[in-house]
């Protein structure tokens, strides 16, 4: 036997060899493009970028982009909660697979739901064809942008939630419901402050992807501009026109939007490691 | 409040938890639920709370049928093994969290609530916690925590799932001692799990010993551990020894060990239990039996010596235990690897499979008889 034992990476070399390299990777790949974003949104100055930002065009892609969220956000939040619930706390057939079937949206590429909600609900689709008929449109409107975003979106809520509820089981609310409380009260004063991090941690993850999503959006948006042209569409029109300043204008919002979601998520983070009730001090009662 | 199990079975996709169950839990009594794992004393402690349903049967509060009523309206206190405390609420939080949930017209009035929980606070001696977090207390203090918030509402009935299980071996003793002092004085219907057999013969007024979701055996502890009605029930509580053999003219035989049975007719297979304190040790074999066996160890801890004895020219599947006062020791001073004999005073007879066994008292042989 050797005298002495090295874990593979314990060298000294390995180590700074692959700190180094990851650093080089993170700087390339992710820090660099960020910096440029913005430096290019200001190139021409701050006067150029707040002109771009204010143009009427920008300001209802930013509104819209924002109504979006705002919608999609609460509804995933309800039906993220519902999903988690029912998985977690019933027993009943097929649960595994609605387990399975929840990450449907991370598995397909967001081009094809896009897609299949356009075959589904476009002008010529199985129900857009029927809804057609009561002069309902779904598809190249807000509606569709919503739903899209939806589905694309789903899964966050419900992934933060399973596995959390399911380690922390049900015998707090089973105490609960022993003592006679009903079922919202459970909810409200037992569930909801177990859960809360992880919620929050959800609706942030929800929110920036529900911000920033492009290809399932741009498949049913229609891109009319100052009607249905979400922000991510408009850096993309902009870069089109060739309006280089315009289009990294917008972008650096997004980018923006990004920086604040990670530092929530950091925070939410920090927040759900750290124990709520730190035990008291030695010598104390 | 009495409560009567009648006819409760319960299937778990395929596992009988339960299968078909009758019992009846005098008022006032703490009786305990006694099995191995598996046995289905949770699942009928969860059926009589309401948070399981059963396949089949009633249970009855009192007169009251309440097989279809809600959890939530049985007002019954419930203590879960690993407490279930609100982790977001205090210790006054929580225990005022079922006078809280009563409906408004229920609900005593805000200075009332507070009243009650400080008498509480004050019952399980922990006043000066009122505003701790669970996180903050040691596993004693929340199951006395847990214990005061499922009494708050003044249940009809108290049931407890392995109340002691989490906890350890000292707080587990104070803590059964203060349960048993808290139960004398308020005389709540209670029924309590546990799988520890010391738990159950000490802190209850009844034992139902349960195996394989079927009630085996139910009696008071001192009647359960003296006369058992099966061989379960002989294996669960405590060490026995045993001798199996062939029964052959009044005498049970097995290689060089025999004992001989003056009343037991009929020639068959058998097997004779006896307790530890059912059988003491000499130098030579008595008149009525002979039974050679080697010391294996001998322990001093506690207030009699404990000694393990393995067979010799015979057989038994664990080796025989056989208790000796510490004076007895001192002037017999038995040692690893001697040969002792076993004398049995008392011995309880199986012969098939099922049946109750006979009791056999070598003192007072006419009294050998069956249980009633």
């Amino acid at each position: 036997m050797a005298a002495k034992h090295h874990r593979v990476g314990d060298q000294p070399w390995v180590r700074r060899l692959l700190i180094g390299v990851t650093l080089a990777i993170t700087l390339v790949m992710l820090v660099i493009p960020v910096i440029v974003i913005f430096y290019q949104a200001l190139s021409a100055g701050l006067g150029a970028f707040s002109e771009n930002v204010m143009d009427e065009f920008t300001l209802h892609a930013i509104g819209l982009t924002l109504f979006v969220a705002l919608l999609t956000v609460p509804l995933n939040l309800v039906f993220g909660t519902a999903l988690a619930w029912a998985v977690t706390r019933f027993r009943f057939p097929g649960r595994k697979l609605l387990i399975t079937l929840i990450d449907i949206p991370f598995a397909v590429s967001p081009v094809v739901a896009g897609l299949l909600y356009l075959l589904l609900y476009g002008r010529n689709g199985w129900v857009g064809s029927w809804l057609g008929e009561y002069d309902i449109q779904l598809m190249f409107s807000w509606p569709g942008i919503v739903m899209v975003t939806v589905f694309v979106t789903c899964p966050f809520v419900a992934r933060e939630l399973i596995p959390l509820m399911q380690q922390q089981g049900s015998e707090e609310e089973e105490a609960g419901v022993v003592l006679g409380a009903s079922g919202w009260r459970i909810f409200r004063k037992i569930t909801l402050p177990n859960i809360k991090w992880a919620l929050i941690y959800g609706v942030i993850l929800t929110n920036a992807r529900a911000v920033g999503e492009f290809g399932a959006v741009s498949v049913v948006s229609g891109n009319v501009r100052g009607q249905t042209n979400t922000l991510p569409l408009h850096v993309e029109l902009l870069y089109q026109d060739y309006n280089i300043v315009g289009a990294f204008a917008s972008a650096s919002l997004l980018a923006g939007i990004a920086i604040l979601t990670l530092i929530a998520k950091a925070f939410v983070e920090w927040r759900q490691s750290r124990p709520e009730h730190p035990a008291p001090e030695k010598g104390g009662v | 409040m009495s409560i009567t199990v009648e006819n409760i079975s319960k299937n778990f996709s395929g596992f009988q938890a339960l299968d078909d169950v009758n019992l009846s839990f005098p008022e006032g009594q703490l009786t305990a639920l006694l099995g191995p794992s598996g046995s289905g004393k949770t699942t009928l402690l969860r059926i009589i709370a309401g948070l399981e349903s059963s396949d089949a049967g009633r249970i009855l509060f009192g007169d009251e049928d309440v097989s279809h009523q809600h959890v939530r309206d049985r007002n019954v206190g419930f203590v879960f093994q690993h407490y279930a405390l609100f982790k977001h609420m205090t210790v006054k939080e929580n225990i005022a969290f079922g006078l809280e949930s009563l409906p408004r017209r229920q609900r005593p009035p805000k200075q009332e609530i507070r009243q009650r929980v400080e008498k509480l606070l004050e019952m399980i001696q922990l006043p000066d916690l009122a505003n701790r977090y669970p996180t903050q207390l040691s596993g004693g203090q929340k199951q006395r925590v847990a214990l005061a918030r499922a009494l708050a509402t003044k249940p009809r009935i108290l049931l407890l799932d392995e109340p002691f299980g989490a906890l350890d071996a000292k707080v587990r003793k104070d803590l059964r001692r203060w349960l048993r002092a808290l139960h004398d004085e308020f005389h709540f219907t209670s029924i309590f799990v546990t799988h520890d057999q010391e738990e159950a013969l000490e802190l209850s007024d009844q034992v139902v010993v349960m195996s394989q979701g079927q009630v085996e055996q139910v009696n008071e502890p001192a009647a359960l551990y003296a006369r058992p009605e099966s061989r379960f029930v002989f294996d669960f509580l405590g060490h026995v020894n045993v001798l199996e053999g062939s029964l052959k003219n009044q005498k049970l035989t097995q290689g060089d060990a025999w004992v001989s049975l003056p009343s037991v007719q009929g020639d068959r297979e058998a097997q004779l239990y006896m307790r530890p304190h059912e059988v003491q040790l000499a130098r030579s074999p008595s008149a009525h039996a002979r039974l050679p066996l080697r010391i294996e160890s001998v322990s001093l801890i506690g207030s009699e010596v404990r000694i393990e004895l393995q067979p010799e020219g015979w057989h038994s599947n664990e080796l025989w235990e056989v208790g000796m006062s510490h004076n007895e020791f001192a002037r017999q001073a038995p040692a690893r690897g001697d040969l002792w004999y076993a004398v049995p005073d008392i011995g309880h007879l199986f012969t098939d499979a099922g049946s109750q066994p006979r009791t056999v008292d070598w003192h007072y042989p006419t009294t050998a008889t069956a249980h009633p």
